[in-house]
């Protein structure tokens, strides 16, 4: 695009009057953009498209043709890979077992960052700033520093393999970043609503439940949808703890099905079909939150 | 999973804010009736303590017992010094894992971050620019296991003379090439690895750029257009240099997600064929029971952070002296 064609577009806008070929010519120009925009969305998106499509085709089928065979007739569409994943030993329990780990995770990461957060914002203590750059820094550490002494102290409370391991050490992991970005929301809210507060007699516990929990909530809402989906997608947490525990959730399952099914995987494009399906029905439904909930973090820190 | 777990988890999720609920009141109730100068003193700790607490049990106090693990063997009964280091510095399985996590670095913090500026460019130029940010923002929810699913279909192979149920390969055979065996072929695996990894970011890196680009008044564009500069110039001479900041912190976010990658690789290859990373290699020796080894490929992990770490805080900093 040129400086001439800007130009020519910003005046036929004022003048409201463009010859229908200088017109043409301006889109002609545009055509490149427009084609290089479509490949790369076509690159992002066909091959989800592609994988949903196989999901609805016999395993046969998927060995012997491309996904694309299907969009003509006989499409031969079928629920088979969808039962014979459902009724594979251990996928139907590990489904709901994501469930099980995912909501309290969520839930007792987000009451207690909450509280945390609040200390920081609104307190005043020594060792403050130090705890809080900490809390910074502990956002990046990689969880793999953490793996071994934690197993071993779930192996030593006998907590290894259950669900209660993973909700803690979820929490664990999830506490840092949510302490950091709630503290930065309810340290932006308004000072006078808590000083008045205090002026009227109410206390710590009055100020946080009353004024700051309620007017948090926005922060709160994105945050736990990106909670939510970050445990609902995690795998290593949920492998290390475990590993081949009768808990395991969805994701593990479906890891451990891909190694030991070797050939016969293809079925396996139900199970993604069905774990990405909560996913991507948020994003869809919550689109603003989500996308507000991955940007806040990182945007203005 | 039995009806004992359903339990477990209605109580937790009912149990965990209420105890919060009472520590909080009961806690108060307290704290108001101790002498004024010690409540000042004692509230925050009270406050900051479940938080602090988890974050100590679950990674302060894990990080310095792994340091700890990497100098001792895997009874974790006997210093031996360097030895676990030296395995990872000089084996070669492990050399290949490190280089493999160089690779990663590279290339795709570079491409994720370098593709999500460009489009996000180009989608700021276009009416359906919200339907289209839709399309590559669309891979970020999915799972990586779920990705690796997608795209082991994609890079699926089939012998030459076989119809290809891969539609990379069915692709290159409409113009007269031999099927890939993209994820078996040691120069290609790990290019097509990290090309997921990238597959499953850009949509981040897009958003984030995106919206510090609309953040960029139109009054320095157009300046910068009367002063005759093109569209390329503008980009390059104007556009970049603002988002710089963006650019760098979505940067530091890519290369810290580069060398925490495992889930592609565990999914999709299992480090078979020279893929293994740092990440995959650190699970394994730990499902071998090798803590010690474990932990010093953990804590090579760690030294590779700590840089990106301090620019953090140092931007934390920076952002507290603006507030």
């Amino acid at each position: 695009m040129s400086v001439e064609q800007v130009t020519t577009r910003r005046e036929s806008a004022v003048a409201g009057s463009v010859s229908a070929l200088n017109n043409l010519g301006y889109r002609l120009q545009r055509l490149p953009l427009h084609l290089v925009i479509i490949i790369f969305c076509a690159i992002w998106i066909v091959p989800t498209i592609g994988m949903i499509i196989n999901s609805f085709r016999s395993v046969g089928d998927m060995g012997a043709s491309g996904w694309w065979t299907t969009l003509f007739p006989p499409h031969g569409f079928t629920f088979a890979s969808y039962n014979q994943v459902l009724t594979l030993e251990g996928v139907t329990p590990s489904i709901l077992s994501s469930v099980l780990i995912t909501i309290p995770s969520t839930v007792i990461q987000l009451t207690i960052a909450t509280m945390g957060a609040y200390a920081f914002a609104w307190m005043k203590f020594p060792g403050k700033d130090l705890f809080f750059i900490v809390i910074v820094g502990l956002m990046v550490v990689p969880i793999q520093m953490t793996l071994i002494p934690v197993l071993q102290f779930f192996q030593l409370i006998h907590l290894n393999g259950t669900i209660m391991a993973v909700w803690l050490a979820h929490s664990g992991y999830g506490l840092p970043f949510e302490v950091f970005l709630l503290r930065n929301y309810l340290g932006g809210l308004p000072r006078e609503i808590f000083e008045s507060a205090e002026v009227d007699g109410a206390g710590h516990a009055v100020r946080f439940l009353r004024i700051a929990v309620p007017m948090t909530i926005p922060a709160i809402a994105s945050l736990t949808i990106f909670v939510f989906l970050g445990v609902w997608n995690d795998l290593l947490v949920a492998l290390t703890y475990l590993g081949t525990s009768t808990a395991r959730p969805f994701t593990v399952v479906i890891s451990q099905l891909v190694t030991s099914l070797g050939g016969g995987w293809q079925f396996l494009t139900a199970a993604a079909v069905l774990q990405m399906a909560l996913p991507l029905a948020v994003f869809i439904f919550l689109q603003r939150y989500f996308v507000r909930g991955i940007t806040s973090g990182s945007v203005k820190g | 999973m039995g009806i004992d777990q359903v339990v477990a988890a209605v109580v937790a999720v009912v149990g965990v804010p209420l105890v919060l609920l009472g520590y909080i009141i009961v806690g108060e109730q307290v704290i108001e009736r101790l002498p004024e100068s010690v409540q000042g003193w004692i509230r925050p700790y009270f406050w900051a303590l479940p938080a602090v607490g988890f974050a100590t049990i679950f990674m302060v106090y894990p990080l310095l017992r792994t340091v700890v693990i990497s100098f001792r063997n895997s009874a974790d009964t006997d210093w031996i010094g360097l030895a676990n280091y030296k395995y990872f510095f000089t084996f070669p399985d492990t050399l290949t894992s490190l280089r493999n996590s160089l690779l990663w670095l590279v290339f795709y913090t570079f491409f994720a971050v370098f593709l999500g500026l460009v489009i996000a460019i180009l989608l700021d130029r276009v009416r359906y620019e919200s339907l289209a940010k839709i399309a590559i923002f669309l891979p970020v929810p999915i799972s990586a296991v779920a990705a690796s699913i997608i795209w082991k279909f994609m890079f699926d192979y089939q012998p030459p003379g076989t119809p290809q149920t891969g539609t990379l390969n069915a692709l290159i055979g409409l113009i007269g090439r031999d099927p890939v065996a993209w994820l078996v072929n040691s120069t290609t695996n790990n290019a097509a690895l990290i090309f997921v990894g990238i597959w499953t970011a850009v949509g981040f890196c897009m958003v984030i750029i995106s919206a510090s680009l609309k953040a960029i008044s139109s009054e320095v564009l157009e300046a910068a257009r009367i002063d005759g500069a093109n569209e390329f110039e503008i980009v390059r001479l104007v556009v970049t240099p603002l988002l710089w900041p963006t650019i760098t912190v979505v940067g530091t976010t890519m290369l810290i997600n580069a060398l925490k990658t495992f889930d592609i690789v565990y999914v999709m290859t299992n480090g078979a064929y020279d893929t293994d990373v740092i990440a995959t290699q650190m699970f394994s020796q730990l499902q071998h029971a090798h803590y010690g080894r474990a932990a010093a490929v953990g804590v090579v992990l760690f030294v590779a952070i700590v840089p990106l770490l301090i620019v953090n805080i140092r931007r934390f900093q920076q952002q507290e002296e603006q507030r």
